[in-house]
């Protein structure tokens, strides 16, 4: 398993000494290679299962493992695109996508050819130089993408990743992931908020209740891959599918 | 069959002739002669503007109206800088009073900026000793700082020591509570974005939080280096062997109006000539910033 979540409990203390409670006995596994997708209703503690993942969050009751072991530290094998821009201002395009190599300590040089490498995947090659302030909010995200995938993570994290940016180019952005992920065949957990994004992209699809959110059910989504976005959602399985997981998810929605 | 055609041809070439090249041309040319235009009537009404408010001190001071013992005017102004220029001072050469000025100025400036940046970050960055001395430190911000003035003329004597510590905690408070603030708003998601990608607490600081708090503290040096003159000048003011503060400080002692008014004048003068110079500076750190309008 890539990674395990063994019946997790969060409960979070805010400044001013009040406790909520985020997670309930929350379980979950993904595989190696797994495309996972968590839908919920708003505010109901998705992001947080993400932040157990990367040990930003540390659970209050049962166990996280990643590749076997429980998570102390941030690993170097987790990659995490965020749902606003957490691209750096301050540093060039290409300084961007060659943070993580730096930060590694891998030579300047070595590590600006790698992130150039990288733009041209992402179909920037001609904006390195750019600064982030001169790119619509499309490219940027292709910087983040590009920022997470030089560091080859086994496991990608993504939070609403594409809920900012208008549907054309939302729909380009997750063919996009869908390329780069089966190049290097790494899991991905993808929080989502979109139910067709979920069903499109995911090999899994995990419901969670209203908060304190706990796991509702677990689709199996069977549509043949490669997927191509603007294709798969007209087919009658998808069309079926998401009927389903939206029944589910309207419970929740009313509860909270 | 062809006239038809032709006959379209001209009437859409009509309909679209506000649109041709050569209108286009004549259009920017003529937007480009009315932005010249509104450039030079705002220039010509500055000169205006300051002809006439001289112009007014300068008559009503002949004619009467104003006590040039008191208010000075603008001649009399002018032949004071000459004279200064010329002869000297009273103290000595003119450029002698400035450079010690603007060297109490610089020292206290840069020693006020970078304990208030280093201070800053150090406590923007650590929660428990910011809880504790954010109290102190606001305290001390409510003071009238100018007031330690005679402090250090008491305990550094009348030499350059005195107006340097005074310049320094003029500057310090200004330059620490914005590094302080700018560190604190540091985004929290580029901060654990930096952390995943695999940067070391002391690398989020250098990468993440010292380029973030940058424009908070570029924008306090703006304000203090004003302030750092002022803490030098009236430094001076309150006990000195040189300086512009004594030059005015002596010139007030003998009622000569206009010799306030002239070491304004180069007070004004060496401080445009810095703020020029930090301008440069800030652009020059900051061409990553969106254009601001």
């Amino acid at each position: 398993m890539a990674i395990e979540l063994d019946n997790v409990s969060i409960r979070f203390i805010s400044p001013d000494g009040k406790a909520t409670v985020a997670l309930r006995d929350f379980s979950m596994q993904v595989r190696h290679g797994e495309f996972v997708a968590v839908v919920g209703p708003t505010g109901c503690g998705k992001s947080t299962t993400l932040g157990l993942i990367t040990g930003l969050i540390k659970p209050t009751l049962g166990e996280v493992r990643v590749m076997g072991n429980e998570v102390k530290d941030t690993d170097p094998r987790i990659g995490f695109v965020f749902q606003n821009d957490a691209v750096f201002p301050w540093r060039s395009v290409i300084e961007n996508v060659a943070a993580g190599p730096l930060f590694r300590g891998m030579a300047r040089k070595e590590a600006l050819d790698l992130a150039q490498t990288w733009l041209g995947r992402v179909g920037l090659d001609k904006f390195g130089n750019h600064y982030p302030h001169q790119l619509s909010g499309g490219m940027r995200k292709r910087v983040a993408l590009a920022q997470t995938f030089i560091n080859k993570p086994e496991i990608l994290l993504m939070d609403e990743p594409f809920s900012a940016l208008d549907m054309q180019t939302r729909v380009l952005m997750q063919d996009e992931l869908l390329n780069l992920w089966s190049e290097q065949s790494g899991s991905v957990v993808f929080v989502t908020h979109d139910l067709e994004e979920a069903i499109a992209l995911a090999d899994r699809v995990f419901v969670l209740t209203a908060r304190p959110a706990t796991l509702k059910r677990i689709y199996d989504i069977d549509l043949p891959r490669p997927r191509k976005m603007e294709e798969v959602r007209y087919q009658p399985q998808f069309i079926e599918l998401s009927r389903q997981i939206w029944s589910d998810l309207r419970e929740e929605v009313h509860i909270g | 069959m062809t006239s038809t055609t032709s006959n379209i041809e001209t009437t859409v070439a009509s309909r679209h002739a506000p649109l041709s090249a050569e209108a286009l041309a004549r259009e920017e040319a003529a937007a480009r002669k009315r932005i010249r235009g509104r450039q030079t009537l705002v220039i010509s009404l500055r000169i205006l503007f300051l002809v006439v408010v001289l112009g007014g001190w300068e008559i009503g001071a002949r004619r009467g109206w104003i006590d040039p013992f008191f208010y000075s005017q603008p001649s009399a102004i002018v032949d004071q800088l000459v004279v200064w220029f010329r002869d000297g001072t009273s103290q000595g050469p003119l450029w002698e009073q400035v450079w010690i000025t603007l060297e109490e100025t610089l020292l206290g400036f840069v020693i006020g900026a970078v304990g208030g940046v280093v201070c800053g970050i150090i406590l923007g960055r650590n929660k428990l000793l910011a809880d504790v001395f954010s109290i102190y430190i606001k305290v001390a911000n409510s003071i009238p700082r100018v007031v330690l003035g005679s402090i250090f003329v008491i305990a550094l004597g009348l030499g350059m020591a005195s107006k340097v510590a005074l310049a320094v905690v003029m500057v310090f408070f200004v330059v620490f509570g914005n590094a302080f603030q700018g560190v604190r708003e540091a985004d929290r998601y580029m901060i654990a974005n930096a952390k995943i990608l695999g940067a070391s607490p002391r690398q989020v600081t250098t990468a993440v939080v010292i380029p973030s708090a940058m424009s908070w503290i570029l924008a306090s040096l703006h304000v203090s280096f004003g302030f750092a003159l002022v803490g030098a000048v009236v430094g001076e003011f309150l006990g000195a062997k040189q300086g512009i503060g004594l030059l005015i400080s002596a010139a007030q002692g003998s009622f000569n109006a206009s010799g306030v008014f002239a070491a304004m004048i180069v007070l004004a003068v060496v401080a445009l000539a810095v703020d020029f110079i930090l301008t440069t500076m800030e652009t020059r750190l900051l061409k990553w910033r969106p254009q601001q309008f």
